[in-house]
C-alpha cells in the first residue's frame, strides 16, 4: 500500500501470548518500529520489508515452533527466524485447510 | 433500556425493515421473465438463480427450503412466484411454502400463460397492484429484539480480523443483549476455532454440534481438494487474502469468528432453516459470500453486516448489506461502496467499542429505512443458493 495510515512506524501485538506483531504501516528493511502491546511499547528493527497488515517475529522462533496470533496457533515455522523477520506463507506452514 | 426501530409489521408476527415485492422464479428457465417483471415495476426485486430442475434428494430439498424461506422473509410485502410449468420444483410448491406467511402472493406460470411475453404482462400487472397496496403500509415503532442480522464477510485482509470484525462483534453482542438475533456462518472460515466456539455454547449438545459442523466441513473440503492438479486451488484462503497478509486458514478463522463477539451460541441451524428462538446462532454454510448471505436471509435475517478489508461492492436483493471496512485506505478508495470506516480505530485512535457503538446505531438507522450504499447503487450479486454434491 502506498498510503501510510500513520506517520509513526508502528505494529500491533494483539494478544500478550503472541510472538508476532502486525505492521500498521509499511515497514522498510532496517527500519526501527514501535510495537504496541496492550500496556507497553517496545522498539524492534525489522530485517525485511513488511507490508501494511503483514506479520513479523517479535521473538526468535525455531523451526516447527508455533506462530501465535490472537493468543492461538496460526501455523508453525518451516525454518528458524530471528526477531524482526517477516513471517508469511513462504516460511510458515499450517496443515489445517491445506490437504 | 429497550432500543427501538421503525419497521413494517407482518401478519405472521415478523417485522420487515424494507417493503419490497419479491419476484421469485421457481426454476432458472423463468429467470428472465422474473427479471423483466421486476424491471416493469421499480421497487420490486427479483431473484435470479440457476437451480430448480434436474436436481434430486437433499440438494433439491435445500433449494426448495431456501427459495420458500426467501419468499417468507419479512422484508417482502408480497411475492410473485414465476414458474415455467414442467420443472422439478413446482411453482405451486414454492407458493404453498410461502403461503403461511399470509403476505400478498400470486403465481404466474409461463406454459400456462402461453409465452414469456404473456407471463411478463400478467406478472407485471400483479406486481404493480401489490406495490400500490404495499405503498400504503406505514412503519411502526418496534423493539430491536425483532431484528435478525447476518454476519458475513468477504475480501478479508488483516484489518478485518483486527478491527472491523471485533467492532462488529461488539454491535452483535449489543443486539443479542437487546433480545435480538445474530447469525454467524462461513464454516470454512471457522476451521481451527472449534474449541473456542464450543466453549461459548449454551450447553454440551450445542458444543458437540459446533465441533461436528466444523469437522464435517473440513473433511468435505479435504476430499474435494485431494486430487486437485492445481496446487493453488487446494488452498482454503484466496490469493487476495495472502496479499493482505493472512498466512493460513486458521489465522483467517480467528479473525472471522471475532464478528460474533462474546455471546453464547444458542444453537446450530441447517441451511434453509430458521432458528427456533432468539440469540446468537451458527448457520451451517460454506464460505462463499453469496451462499452465506442467502442462507442468512433464508433464516430470516432482515439485514447483513459485512466487513470487507479489501473492499467489495456486492449487495442482496431487498436486503440492506452494511459494508464495514477496517482498512482506512480501502475506505478512501471505495467510499461509494463502503458504509462505515472502522479504520478510524487506526487513524483517529477510536476504540473498538466506539466503532461497535457506531455500527449498532447504523443497524437501527438502516432498519428504520435509511438506504445503504449497495441498495442505492442497485447491487444484488449476493443471492446465490448453495448446492450439495
Amino acid at each position: 500500500m502506498d498510503l501510510n495510515i500513520s506517520n509513526k512506524k508502528t505494529a500491533l501485538v494483539i494478544d500478550s501470548f503472541d510472538n508476532v506483531a502486525v505492521a500498521l504501516t509499511d515497514l522498510k528493511q532496517g527500519e526501527e518500529c514501535i510495537i504496541r502491546f496492550n500496556n507497553r511499547e517496545e522498539e524492534v528493527t525489522v530485517f525485511e520489508d513488511i507490508p501494511f497488515g503483514h506479520k513479523f517475529a517479535i521473538l526468535d522462533i525455531d523451526k516447527d515452533e508455533s506462530v501465535l496470533k490472537y493468543g492461538e496457533e496460526i501455523g508453525r515455522m518451516m525454518v528458524p527466524v530471528k526477531k524482526g523477520s517477516y513471517i508469511h506463507n513462504h516460511n510458515m506452514y499450517c496443515e489445517r485447510g491445506m490437504k | 433500556m429497550a432500543d427501538n426501530f421503525m419497521g413494517y409489521q407482518r401478519k405472521d408476527g415478523s417485522v420487515g425493515v424494507r417493503n419490497h415485492i419479491a419476484i421469485i422464479p421457481s426454476v432458472f428457465c423463468s429467470a428472465k421473465v422474473a427479471e423483466r417483471i421486476a424491471f416493469q415495476v421499480p421497487g420490486s426485486v427479483y431473484f435470479r438463480h440457476p437451480v430448480g430442475c434436474s436436481q434430486v434428494g437433499e440438494d433439491l430439498e435445500v433449494t426448495a427450503k431456501t427459495l420458500i424461506a426467501i419468499g417468507k422473509n419479512p422484508n417482502f410485502a408480497g411475492v410473485v412466484v414465476v414458474g415455467l410449468g414442467c420443472e422439478r420444483f413446482s411453482p405451486y410448491e414454492l407458493a404453498e411454502g410461502i403461503a403461511p406467511s399470509n403476505k400478498m402472493l400470486e403465481t404466474v406460470v409461463i406454459q400456462t400463460e402461453g409465452d414469456s411475453l404473456a407471463a411478463i404482462q400478467k406478472g407485471s400487472k400483479i406486481a404493480r397492484e401489490m406495490q400500490q397496496i404495499a405503498s400504503r403500509q406505514i412503519r411502526e415503532k418496534v423493539p430491536a429484539s425483532e431484528l435478525m442480522i447476518g454476519l458475513n464477510c468477504g475480501g478479508s485482509d488483516m484489518t478485518s480480523g483486527l478491527i472491523a470484525n471485533p467492532a462488529l462483534g461488539y454491535a452483535s453482542d449489543k443486539l443479542v443483549a437487546q433480545g435480538g438475533t445474530s447469525i454467524l456462518s462461513e464454516i470454512t472460515e471457522l476451521i481451527g476455532t472449534e474449541d473456542i466456539l464450543a466453549r461459548r455454547a449454551v450447553n454440551d449438545q450445542v458444543a458437540a454440534e459446533i465441533r461436528e459442523t466444523i469437522f464435517r466441513t473440513e473433511e468435505k473440503l479435504r476430499r474435494q481438494t485431494q486430487n486437485s492438479s492445481n496446487k493453488e486451488r487446494t488452498h482454503l484462503i484466496s490469493t487476495g487474502n495472502y496479499a493482505g497478509g493472512l498466512s493460513s486458514v486458521v489465522e483467517k478463522s480467528l479473525g472471522s469468528m471475532k464478528k460474533s463477539g462474546n455471546a453464547s451460541f444458542n444453537g446450530v441451524i441447517k441451511y434453509g432453516h430458521q432458528p427456533d428462538k432468539k440469540g446468537l446462532f451458527l448457520l451451517d454454510s460454506p464460505g462463499h459470500d453469496g451462499e452465506v448471505s442467502t442462507g442468512q436471509v433464508a433464516a430470516g435475517a432482515q439485514m447483513i453486516l459485512f466487513p470487507t478489508g479489501r473492499g467489495t461492492p456486492t449487495g442482496f436483493p431487498g436486503i440492506p448489506v452494511i459494508k464495514i471496512t477496517g482498512n482506512p485506505n480501502t475506505y478512501i478508495k471505495m467510499k461509494e461502496n463502503i458504509d462505515i470506516n472502522a479504520g478510524q480505530v487506526l487513524t483517529e485512535n477510536k476504540s473498538l467499542e466506539q466503532m461497535g457503538e457506531e455500527i449498532y446505531q447504523e443497524i437501527l438507522d438502516v432498519a428504520s429505512g435509511r438506504l445503504v450504499k449497495s441498495e442505492v447503487l442497485g447491487h444484488d450479486e449476493q443471492f446465490c443458493v448453495t448446492r450439495l454434491p
